[in-house]
């Protein structure tokens, strides 16, 4: 091996060594490609994997914590969820369309793989600003591709959020997330067990698609990245939908061993790690593997990232129950291999031996990185940009309304079929995306965040606000947080300030998913976000899932004039210093300065336990939590319901009223009530500060501070600009 | 009565029409595979919203060919009900059950989103519970939705009172904004909106549930009159 080999491998030297270390010889230039991909940031977690041992993993109802597939949850009544979140950055700024499609793909196996029917998939995405003509394109391509793939499957698209910001220009974020159910005695692990028994490859033929695609989303991006386009695999969601169904099918006949899907790294990462886990070997013939082109090599086979493949042990002798199934949905099954007792991944073509590595040197004996880390880089100031120039409230807010991260996204989520498998009860646009289990009488809430302004002020800080800030929105829909999952979208772990960027955000997560007792179930890391040398924010996005009773889910929006609106958890309060983080500095000052706003977890959890008392006992006609924007925009977007009911509140005298009305203090969560004396009952019996600000009324939206009048105004001059923002952005010439 | 609700290898909203029939409706519902040469002893088809074969070609295009459409002609051609929603209702005009095609959303992307409609008439075993004029809600998902017919065919529809639903506010550029249409046997209709997802109050409409009642009142009066005359 000369040294460039090994170089456009992205191995190190010292690594390569480990590796003539591990085989006690050189590798072959097929064992050389195995051992890229499975030690590639991307599978192997080198960076962060010490770090991440800092996050809470267990509770009661935690049946499966990170390692495998997904996490699992108890949901009760003999029932189960798995879900995990899941980045597919690179492939979708490379390729948007097809990039999202196979992201969306790739977090809809790793779920049904365990056996879990996915009833629901949400996402995270982040574009550079779309005055650049590219970002348009690229929003465009990856929400067309999460529907094409997601609607044609059949599983609604629920939520999640759409951010955009400079940092994101050359380096787009795509994060799915995807949960589903089952029998919780009906789990499947990736595991090959019981030495003997078959190994047998179904689903889609193997192609030269998507080789290395592991290795390139583990580096930067250069000049030369548009080279890589053919490392981006095509997704096909009608070939999933039929494996879905086929592999549950299977499943119930009781044949099947273990299963894992072929995701990153495909064959090479599914062989040796559903090896490793059992503690066998697993020994496979490439000349079985169905393949779609002709001449691949054994590197090539291996390597490959074709989507919509399975591998599966099953019980030896009863493969045709297996073959069965998946020839009544078409698909392709092969044994291609068998479990043996050695722990080595044996790899032969017609019988020659290509690779051979002790699945252990692949799977868990990749090298972990205590990578060095100083203070986390800020490219911000502490302090403001100067005086805060005197704001004009309506001016302000409309501005507000008609930006990029405030604005409606309807334009993006009505193209996704968030209603298939009618079990949405509250789908896109609201605080918490609400699924009914139709078996229990239970339901999931769910909540996708993340605010990377937040996170480059000050990780730690930043991360616990996320996961506050997604507990409160299950909390306001009346759900119990129980368990979480997160994707660490972050630059250069080799730099020793974004490598602080990244210890300070686990850090911060695991204390306050410890306080809010959601502990993480599984991930991804997602590393080296960075392109010609500049890193995006530190962008952690938490999916938080919580349990509640089936009911009708409580609107976001004002539903009776003449109601009373009480603000949960008080006006909260705010400095000219942590008010740099706001998406009023952003919009109206167009500056980033100061500290994320303050979070007491303590508050911040009485608050939960009121609003869900509130919104259990059926008090509250609506809720709404305040996040980007503030007061004044939850007023807004709590009146651009289909009732057309609006609010007139009153505001307490503040030395500026811009910070008063648009700071982002957490803990605050908006509602309308009948009976406002038995809310603030409850509020006092937590010690969460609460009171009537204002009522209801048809169609306006008035602020007044003693007599003087902040704003007035019809609600359809603020609806205007928040419904069409997106759509005209879009299609600007 | 028994609904037999057809599955084609893509179709992802056949747990919804049973789901719809079975739970919602209280009547009997049983799934019928794609391959499958007889339709055993339903007493009406639904053909589901999906993707048929994935639908890559033409929606629909392929499973016109499909074993079990043949046995669904011979049900229709002898006077079974026979429903199409979204997936089903492109299908349905493939096979040449009903006439005109259904082509990509003016809009050119795919919608999903609760539309108002109004039922046009009741002279059919789909809406005889209906009021003419009744403003339904249902949801719509889909990329191409859009109706088109030539105007001779169009006339026709309309002349022989074969418009069911029209969109209030047409969501993908049907012409004359034709949401459902029945054969001229009147036993066949095919719709873009989901009846199937306006089943029940936590779905945030019932209203589809018309449809499906309909075609209950519809089968049981039938079978009377088969007793009357046996």
């Amino acid at each position: 091996m000369t040294p460039q080999v090994i170089e456009a491998h992205q191995l190190t030297a010292a690594e390569y060594e480990k590796i003539v270390a591990l085989l006690g010889r050189e590798p072959t230039y097929t064992e050389l490609g195995i051992f890229s991909v499975m030690w590639s940031e991307h599978c192997s977690y080198k960076s962060s994997r010490i770090h991440l041992k800092k996050l809470p993993t267990r509770s009661k109802l935690v049946l499966q914590g990170p390692g495998e597939n997904a996490g699992i949850i108890d949901i009760g009544g003999g029932y189960a969820i798995a879900f995990k979140i899941e980045s597919h950055n690179h492939p979708s700024f490379i390729e948007p369309f097809q990039g999202a499609a196979t992201g969306v793909g790739g977090i809809l196996r790793d779920i049904f793989t365990m056996g879990a029917r996915p009833i629901a998939v949400m996402d995270a995405l982040r574009f550079g600003p779309l005055d650049i003509p590219r970002n348009r394109r690229i929003l465009q391509g990856v929400v067309s591709g999460i529907a094409h793939y997601g609607n044609c499957f059949g599983v609604p698209t629920v939520g999640g959020e759409c951010v955009f910001e400079e940092c994101y220009n050359g380096n787009p974020l795509v994060n799915a997330f995807a949960l589903g159910v089952f029998k919780k005695d009906e789990v499947f692990y990736g595991k090959a067990k019981g030495v003997g028994n078959p190994v047998i490859y179904v689903g889609a033929k193997t192609g030269r698609d998507g080789i290395h695609g592991a290795s390139m989303a583990s580096a930067e991006f250069t000049e030369e990245s548009k080279q890589k386009r053919p490392n981006v695999q095509v997704g096909d969601p009608f070939l999933e939908k039929l494996l879905l169904e086929a592999c549950l099918e299977a499943m119930q006949t009781g044949a099947i061993v273990g299963i894992q899907d072929m995701g990153a790294a495909g064959l090479t990462c599914s062989t040796c790690e559903m090896g490793s886990r059992a503690e066998t070997g697993v020994e496979i013939d490439l000349q079985y593997v169905p393949q779609r082109e002709t001449g691949m090599t054994p590197y090539e086979i291996m390597l490959s990232e074709s989507q919509e493949r399975m591998l599966l042990v099953a019980e030896k002798g009863r493969e045709e129950e297996v073959f069965r199934v998946f020839r009544k949905w078409g698909l392709d099954a092969v044994t291609v291999g068998r479990v043996t007792p050695d722990g080595i991944l044996r790899v032969k073509d017609h019988g020659q031996v290509v690779a051979e590595i002790p699945n252990r040197a692949l799977a868990d004996e990749a090298p972990v990185y205590n990578r060095p880390y100083t203070k986390p880089y800020r490219p911000a100031p502490l302090q403001p940009p100067g005086e805060l120039p005197a704001g004009d409230v309506k001016a302000d807010l409309i501005a507000l309304l008609d930006s990029g991260d405030i604005c409606s996204k309807r334009w993006i989520w009505e193209q996704y079929d968030y209603m298939v498998r009618t079990n949405t009860l509250e789908g896109p646009g609201a605080d918490a995306a609400i699924m009914r289990i139709k078996e229990t009488g239970t339901s999931i809430a769910m909540s996708l965040d993340g605010n990377a302004r937040y996170c480059v002020l000050d990780p730690r800080e930043g991360a616990k606000l996320i996961v506050a800030e997604c507990c409160r929105n299950l909390s306001t829909a009346g759900a119990l947080p129980v368990a979480a999952t997160n994707n660490l979208n972050f630059g250069n772990p080799e730099r020793p300030e974004i490598m602080a960027q990244l210890v300070a955000c686990i850090e911060g997560m695991a204390e306050a998913c410890e306080f809010f007792e959601t502990p993480i179930t599984g991930g991804n890391v997602s590393l080296y976000n960075e392109t010609l040398g500049e890193a995006i924010f530190p962008t952690p996005v938490m999916g938080i899932v919580g349990l509640m009773k089936t009911t009708p889910p409580t609107p976001v929006h004002f539903q009776q004039p003449d109601r009373a609106v009480i603000l949960l958890g008080g006006f909260g309060e705010c400095d000219n210093l942590r008010f740099g983080g706001t998406q009023y500095a952003k919009v109206i000052l167009n500056a980033l300065w100061g500290l994320p706003p303050a979070l007491d977890m303590q508050y911040e959890k009485r608050v939960h336990e009121a609003i869900r008392e509130i919104v259990s006992a059926g008090l509250a006609e609506s809720a709404h939590d305040l996040s980007d924007g503030g007061l004044a925009v939850a007023l807004a977007e709590a009146g651009f319901g289909a009732a057309g009911v609006g609010v007139r509140v009153e505001v307490p005298r503040a030395d500026r009223q811009e910070i008063q009305l648009f700071h982002e203090a957490p803990s605050r969560i908006l509602l309308t009530t009948a009976e406002p004396e038995n809310v603030l009952a409850i509020a006092r019996k937590f010690s969460v500060e609460a009171a009537q600000i204002g009522v209801t009324m048809k169609e306006r939206l008035r602020i007044d501070c003693g007599s003087e009048n902040l704003l007035d105004c019809d609600l359809k001059e603020l609806r205007h600009p928040w419904e069409t923002s997106l759509e005209s952005t879009l299609h600007q010439p | 009565m028994k609904f037999g609700v057809v599955v084609f290898p893509g179709s992802n909203c056949d747990h919804d029409a049973w789901f719809a029939v079975s739970n919602n409706l209280g009547q009997k519902a049983e799934f019928i595979w794609h391959d499958a040469t007889s339709l055993g002893d339903v007493d009406a088809v639904i053909l589901p919203g999906g993707f048929s074969y994935g639908d890559y070609l033409r929606c629909g295009a392929i499973a016109k060919f499909s074993p079990v459409m043949q046995s669904v002609r011979k049900f229709a051609d002898a006077g079974g009900l026979v429903l199409g929603i979204c997936n089903g209702f492109q299908i349905l005009t493939e096979s040449g059950l009903l006439p005109g095609a259904l082509i990509k959303n003016s809009g050119l992307k795919f919608a999903c989103k609760p539309v108002p409609l109004r039922v046009e008439t009741t002279n059919s075993p789909f809406t005889s519970d209906a009021a003419k004029g009744q403003r339904l809600v249902m949801p719509i998902a889909h990329g191409e939705g859009c109706y088109t017919a030539d105007e001779r065919t169009l006339d026709q529809l309309e002349a022989e009172d074969r418009v069911v639903l029209r969109y209030l506010e047409n969501p993908n550029g049907s012409m004359r904004d034709i949401a459902g249409i029945l054969n001229e046997e009147r036993n066949v209709m095919g719709l873009m909106p989901h009846p199937d997802r306006a089943s029940e109050p936590l779905m945030g409409s019932s209203d589809g549930l018309v449809i499906l009642q309909s075609m209950v009142s519809a089968v049981a009066q039938a079978s009377v009159l088969v007793e009357a005359k046996g």
